[in-house]
């Protein structure tokens, strides 16, 4: 038995990817609203980059359905079901050897031997001071020293097999599909894809999702009974944290701007189109947040919280919900730190809109203000929407690492990436040093970043107006 | 016969695009010879000013290229030259002024600096030398004070100051070929003429080439020594000047000259060029105007005509014209041109629909913490009219008169400060919310630029039932998208349009789009701001008949306001001439056209271009710019400019004075003779 | 001149006293003294007595905004509000909740910020625009859509990365400068070079790429063409036209934060041991002392708002359209 929990960030998570389907649908008729999407697709590195995205995608969403599993029952007695307090999610659920599996302390990538020295009794009886085996992690291997290599490189290429014997399928399901839309034979609809002569480069796409597919197999596969990227000052895992860590990359990328979106555009468009004392409002308003500097803001605002969740402690039924009402506000304060750009920006544009003709036009027709800044107004701003809600993606996944650094970031039970390079930075004086915790956070925020700039880039070469050409 | 000067052979640019590659230069041959004007007219997008950009070799890489052909200067090949030796050739043998003085400029340079720099690098001066260069060259083109106006940058120059200052950078390397790209197009019509006449004095004291591009028949008229014409990326027709005008060769270039408004033309529709110029981004196998030409037959649709010498001086592209192909021809008889029935008139009113009296609109500048008025920007300044029902009145003057001004105030988009607008007797200016509402159906606007007129995000049919639904005049879905196909065929659309976006539309065609969403409302007043200044003269004719058959149909009323005069004489029935905030001529078109009396209204007149010679009338030349409406003259606003200005006019604003049933005039000149005929 | 600065600082008084209002409610408002003195002293295990004498050490004891105890204007004055919120106006800081004088610290912390934060300031500016022009002379080709990519990647990279994978590369494993501390006077240039060398590396993917955009956009411009047309050469198009009119938004974007270059880089100065500002800030973080933290936040929006002021009067000065008034 188990009892679904919906975190509030779960259910705007749940939210943000209704109203993006909404959308889609939405625009599917409609050819402007269709085009840039299209041009976006044309470009080789977004669809690349767009493949790694949803990759990650997938695991935050996995990571976003929340449950709570119920105890086991002892005794005839117990009529009601009890709910253990610790709130899983599919992900743990999938993803479990890796949590449980911890061991004493710290231990290299694919170590089988812990990273420090502790004595133990050996065979003879004689205590010696050396590294003693691991727990888990290769502990199926009778001579580790010998075996591993062998072992590691076996159990890597039969995983890559099939995620290669995976995607081989995923390949024919995309060409049949593309064979279908066309009407088009499928051996000449492979032909086409594989020369790269199509229209959305499919060929760069199904290559990016390969990589990935034998990447993931072969990581999975070792995961088993490896720790792959090594474990933490505790003996976790720190594969498992970078990749719990995914989701809170995205709640803080997605729903800050979620946040900050409505206020934004709703009072941008209307200090410019209204002027007179609701502009001066409105321009007061984000002049005097914008005046604080935003760490400061921030940080004074998360102390604060900090102070009050301290204080209300029964106001929380599980950790889980206490530190993801701390995330949760962490994306409103960041929301409320960021969203004065994008109201400028805005509030210029109306200016701009307001005098153009067609505006004009729907003036002498008598048609209502709140009319005209929704039908006229809005959907000829929200190219610049879009453009800085994709670039602030990336530069708020990064700042989640600095703020949480500073100790103003997610709550320190939350995985992120920032907490794992914070938790991380203090071992950098050891010798030899500990380096596979940084390394991790590192690369796995690089690849998320690097993916959400690139394609950020074409959704702006497309967008644009300024950018196209002729 | 001596060398030319420029001999371009078979030039050929391409240019990538996201919709494809075009070709806006495709095989162009022509001669300039030394001292002598030439122009490229056509009409927008045939590839002139690409023509010119590749000669200069300033074609926007990588996206353009120039891929075959020579362009000879002085038996020099400038295209195989390398990169820093045809650095020496710009501004030095050839320069080259643009369209836009307004952002031709650099705004963080003062304009001394910017001539220095072209005379420092081409006459190799430096320091005070070169200074006291730049102080003759600003002489040279007519700028007063040049001492001082050397320190200034160009915001703080009026556009035709600016022009002048780009044509002294031009003059600074002392070319031997000078090409203007449109270089009056974005001026005022007394300013074009300035700078024409600067044109033609520098060319003559100079002998200098001029390459003179223009889409104005008017122009090239004035200007020419030989004329070529372009279309869809080639020369059509290429002539001497005069026998050009006598008799056009190429039927497009027939067709120009049919489809320009004049008031001998009042009687009937214009003659149109139907359909739009070819996309430059197709293959062309055949005569590329084949589908717009009323004599084209099926040779015409299958081989590529040659080119044609009719004359010494004449040569053109055209089946036609070829002895071989015209026999070739089936029974050929042109086309009977479309239906020339006599329009009615509509006569004299009785009571007028439309009535603006002591109009005013001031704009307050404000200015620090409090916004304190500190200023006001007359834009309008008792401005009284009437327009009759089924009437066409034509509002005059040059930019910044305040004649968009007056009508926006009308619709009530700017309120006026004072004055009242009846409307049917019906005051507007006193009239709010909901009752203004109601009131909108009767009077509709039309603008000037059909690309941003309509809300690029919006169907076509939606943008058209716009009205139709604020106003709540058809509630039934149904029945409106029946009335919204109804429009579309009587604006002459497809019906299919209503399902598109208004880019999938030329420029034309989207000013059909707005006509019929005005119409949606049933107007009986439509204000139709320069709804032709932005289109070519084929697509100008198109609209001007579209207009005058829906009057003719609905007995519409327009207030029309243009700064182009032959537009007014073809089409308006009254017509007031606007300086600075007020009227200062007003009456029938024939009493202002014919007669005009105000002294600007005759420099007005005799600054337009005029294509028949021996109609052309002597310049009479207006000095410096229009005044800014904030700080306009003190009595007269025009005496600063008028030839004719006394002391009186520097003290006092005239009051109107009536020359005939319909002609009244604000001038001094004529107060002594109204108030003897009073006397009388 | 002065009379626009004038103007200015009356604009900007609204807004500092929105600035006030905000601190002031996050800090008293959202939670009660007694909250944040129970903080403190330990969640557990506190006795009320050693939250009222906290609370009297550091005068939190008062009332919030009317003192019903105190005669005249004490009614107003002796209270949490003014004492606390509206003697910033007049930069009067106080105490810290550690006991320490606020306004002492911050003036003997703010040279330290200003060695590390001008340098970084000046040079990473110089080296993006150097970049960003090489970029520009190259537009549309390979090297330009290489370089791009390469900025793209630079700018991914989070920028604990640059200064962990710094300190290592050049502290540890090269041991060319130490890896934290600082000195006074000349000797604090060893303990800098390598925090500004850091900075200056971690800004230019961003950096560059935004002022490329800015030349790009200035390139396409019609007076370039005009310059063109003159026979002017590439450099000359470039540094003569090109740059002078780039630097405009450039210049004027960068004045913005000019004077919040004394606030110092947070983590640059913890990580490298520099007694600045930033550090001060980060360790009132973590010891949760929130009389400091208020008095940067009141401080930096100070600063800002001279910033802006900055930006006005530099666009007057690089921007002959722009006048005062």
């Amino acid at each position: 038995m188990i009892k679904p929990v919906i975190l509030w960030t779960d259910a705007l998570v749940y939210l943000l990817i209704a109203a993006v389907i909404a959308f889609a649908w939405y625009a599917r008729g409609r050819e402007h609203l269709r085009a840039p999407w299209a041009r976006v697709l044309e470009s080789r590195i977004a669809i690349v980059s767009l493949v790694i995205l949803s990759a990650y995608l997938a695991v935050a969403l996995l990571d976003s359905l929340h449950f709570r599993p119920a105890l086991e029952q002892r005794g005839e007695q117990a009529q009601e079901t009890y709910y253990s307090v610790e709130v899983l999610s599919a992900l743990d659920v999938i993803a479990r050897p890796l949590k449980e599996r911890a061991e004493k302390t710290y231990s290299a990538p694919f170590a089988t031997r812990l990273y420090a020295r502790e004595a133990m009794e050996g065979p003879d009886g004689v205590t010696v001071w050396d590294y003693p085996r691991l727990r888990h992690g290769g502990a199926h291997l009778a001579d580790p020293d010998a075996g591993r290599a062998g072992d590691i490189a076996r159990r890597a290429l039969g995983a890559a097999a099939a995620g290669g014997a995976l995607w081989l399928l995923l390949a024919a399901l995309v060409v049949a599909g593309i064979a279908r839309a066309r009407a088009e034979g499928f051996t000449s609809t492979l032909a086409r894809v594989a020369a790269g002569r199509t229209r959305i480069p499919w060929r760069a796409g199904l290559f990016a999702a390969g990589l990935l597919i034998v990447l993931a197999a072969a990581a999975v596969r070792l995961a088993g009974v490896y720790h792959i990227l090594g474990t933490d000052q505790v003996g976790q895992d720190v594969f498992y944290q970078a990749v719990k860590s995914i989701r809170t990359a995205l709640v803080i990328g997605t729903l800050t701007t979620l946040v900050m979106l409505p206020f934004a555009v709703l009072l941008g468009i209307m200090a410019g189109y209204l002027r007179g004392w609701i502009d001066d409002l409105i321009q007061y308003l984000y002049t005097t947040l914008n005046s604080i500097p935003g760490v400061l803001l921030i940080a004074s605002a998360i102390l604060m919280l900090q102070v009050y969740i301290d204080t209300h402690p029964e106001l929380f039924q599980t950790d889980a919900e206490r530190a993801d009402m701390r995330l949760l506000f962490l994306c409103l304060i960041l929301g409320v730190t960021s969203w004065t750009g994008l109201c400028r920006l805005l509030r210029g544009e109306a200016l701009k809109l307001r005098e153009v003709e067609y505006v004009q036009a729907a003036v002498a027709f008598g048609v209502t203000r709140l009319r005209i800044m929704t039908r006229h107004l809005l959907p000829n701003v929200m190219h610049i929407v879009l453009i800085t809600v994709v670039l602030d993606f990336s530069g708020l996944v990064l700042a989640e690492a600095v703020l949480s650094y500073v100790g103003v970031g997610v709550d320190p039970s939350t995985e992120s990436w920032g907490n794992m390079i914070n938790g991380a930075r203090l071992e950098m004086a050891r010798e030899p040093m500990v380096w596979w915790s940084l390394a991790a956070a590192f690369a796995f925020m690089f690849t998320l970043v690097l993916a959400a700039n690139l394609f950020s880039d074409a959704v702006r070469d497309a967008f644009d107006p300024r950018l196209r050409g002729g | 016969m001596n060398e030319p000067l420029l001999r371009v052979e078979g030039l050929r640019t391409r240019f990538e695009t996201r919709g494809g590659v075009l070709h806006p230069v495709d095989d162009v041959d022509f001669d300039i010879r030394r001292g002598e004007t030439f122009t490229l007219l056509g009409e927008s997008g045939c590839g002139k000013s690409m023509t010119a950009l590749s000669i200069m070799r300033l074609i926007p890489a990588p996206a353009g290229r120039i891929v075959a052909g020579r362009v000879l200067l002085g038996g020099e090949d400038l295209l195989s030259l390398p990169e820093a030796a045809m650095r020496r050739v710009r501004g030095k043998r050839v320069a080259m002024i643009f369209q836009e003085p307004m952002t031709s400029l650099n705004p963080v340079l003062t304009i001394g600096e910017q001539i220095a720099e072209s005379v420092r690098r081409h006459r190799g001066l430096k320091g005070a030398a070169a200074t006291r260069v730049v102080l003759e060259l600003l002489d040279a083109v007519g700028i007063a004070d040049p001492e001082q106006r050397q320190r200034e940058y160009p915001h703080q120059l009026s556009g035709g100051m600016k022009q002048r200052v780009m044509i002294a950078i031009a003059l600074a390397g002392e070319p031997d070929l000078l090409i203007a790209d449109e270089p009056t197009t974005a001026l005022d019509v007394t300013i074009q003429a300035q700078v024409l006449a600067l044109l033609r004095r520098l060319q003559r004291e100079r002998g200098m080439a001029i390459l003179l591009i223009t889409h104005d028949l008017g122009v090239v008229s004035e200007m020419a020594d030989q004329v070529a014409v372009m279309y869809a990326g080639q020369i059509v027709e290429q002539s001497a000047r005069a026998p050009f005008f006598a008799a056009p060769g190429h039927p497009y270039s027939r067709k120009l000259f049919e489809s320009l408004p004049e008031i001998e033309k009042r009687a009937q529709p214009l003659a149109v060029i139907p359909g739009a110029v070819p996309s430059l981004a197709r293959a062309f196998t055949a005569c590329r105007f084949a589908d717009r030409c009323d004599f084209a037959w099926q040779t015409c649709r299958e081989v590529v005509p040659r080119w044609i010498r009719v004359s010494d001086a004449q040569a053109a592209r055209c089946h036609l014209l070829d002895a071989e192909a015209i026999q070739q021809a089936p029974e050929h008889a042109p086309r009977p041109p479309a239906h020339l029935a006599q329009r009615q008139r509509t006569p004299a009113p009785v009571a007028p629909l439309l009535e603006v009296d002591g109009l005013k609109v001031h704009f307050p500048i404000r200015h620090g913490l409090l916004k304190r008025t500190v200023g006001q920007v007359y834009a309008v300044d008792d401005v009284s009219f009437a327009i009759g029902r089924g009437r066409t009145f034509a509002l005059v003057g040059e930019s910044g008169c305040g004649k968009t001004t007056i009508g926006k105030s009308i619709l009530q988009l700017i309120r006026p400060t004072a004055g009242s607008v009846r409307f049917d007797g019906e005051e507007l200016t006193t009239l709010h919310g909901e009752r203004l509402r109601r009131r909108r159906s009767d009077f509709q606007i039309i603008f000037q630029d059909p690309f941003s007129s309509m809300n690029p995000r919006m169907l076509v049919g939606d943008i058209v039932e716009e009205g139709m639904r604020a106003l709540g005049l058809e509630p039934d879905p149904a029945r409106r998208r029946a009335r919204v196909e109804a429009l579309l065929d009587q604006v002459g659309l497809p019906r299919d349009a209503l399902r598109r976006y208004p880019h999938e539309f030329s420029g034309g065609q989207r000013q059909r789009i707005c006509i019929a969403r005005a119409l949606a409302v049933n107007p009986r007043l439509l204000v139709c701001d320069e709804p032709t200044s932005a289109l070519d003269i084929s697509v100008q004719a198109q609209i001007l008949n579209l207009l005058q058959r829906l009057q003719d149909e609905m007995g519409l009323s327009y207030l029309f306001i243009t700064h182009n005069l032959s537009v007014v004489a073809y089409l308006a029935d009254e017509v007031a001439v606007m300086y600075l905030g007020r009227i200062v001529e007003h009456g029938t078109v024939d009493e202002v056209l014919g007669n005009p009396r105000h002294p600007y209204t005759q420099a007005l007149l005799s600054a337009i271009p005029v294509i028949d010679p021996s109609a052309r009338r002597e310049v009479i030349r207006l000095e410096g710019d229009l005044p800014s409406p904030a700080r306009p003259p003190s009595g007269c606003h025009f005496h600063i400019r008028c030839p004719h200005a006394t002391p009186q006019c520097r003290t006092h604003y005239p009051a109107v004075t009536r020359l005939g049933a319909s002609h009244t005039v604000r001038c001094f000149l004529y107060e002594a003779d109204d108030a003897a005929e009073a006397g009388c | 001149m002065l009379n626009y600065i004038l103007r200015r600082v009356l604009y900007a008084l609204p807004i500092l006293v929105g600035v006030n209002v905000i601190t002031f409610v996050l800090f008293f408002v959202v939670n009660t003294p007694d909250d944040m003195a129970r903080m403190q002293l330990g969640m557990k295990h506190v006795t009320p007595e050693a939250v009222e004498q906290w609370k009297q050490e550091r005068g939190y004891d008062r009332p919030v905004l009317y003192n019903g105890a105190a005669a005249g204007m004490d009614r107003f004055t002796d209270t949490i509000f003014f004492d606390k919120s509206l003697r910033l106006f007049v930069f009067d800081f106080g105490p810290s909740d550690a006991g320490r004088d606020i306004g002492h610290d911050i003036r003997q912390r703010m040279w330290a910020s200003l060695a590390l934060a001008v340098p970084i300031f000046i040079i990473g500016m110089l080296t993006n625009i150097t970049v960003a022009l090489l970029i520009a002379l190259f537009r549309a080709t390979y090297v330009d859509v290489v370089a791009v990519v390469a900025l793209v990647v630079l700018m991914s990279i989070s920028g604990l990365f640059y200064i962990i994978a710094g300190q290592y590369l050049v502290g540890k494993l090269l041991h060319l400068v130490p890896i934290s501390g600082y000195d006074d006077g000349l000797n604090a240039v060893k303990f800098v070079i390598l925090p500004v060398l850091i900075g200056v590396v971690g800004g230019i993917g961003s950096g560059s790429r935004w002022y490329r955009t800015i030349f790009l956009e200035e390139i396409g411009k019609d007076y370039v063409r005009t310059a063109r047309a003159k026979g002017a050469p590439e450099a000359a198009v470039l540094f003569r036209h090109v740059l002078r009119n780039a630097l405009i938004p450039i210049l004027t974007g960068a004045v913005v934060v000019l004077p919040l270059l004394f606030l110092g880089s947070l983590i640059m100065e913890s990580f490298f041991g520099i007694p600045g500002l930033g550090s001060y800030t980060i360790d009132a973080i973590n010891t949760q002392d929130f009389a400091v933290v208020r008095s940067m936040v009141f401080l930096g929006s100070v600063l800002y708002i001279i910033g802006l002021m900055l930006t006005d009067i530099s666009y007057t000065l690089v921007d002959p359209r722009v006048r005062l008034n």
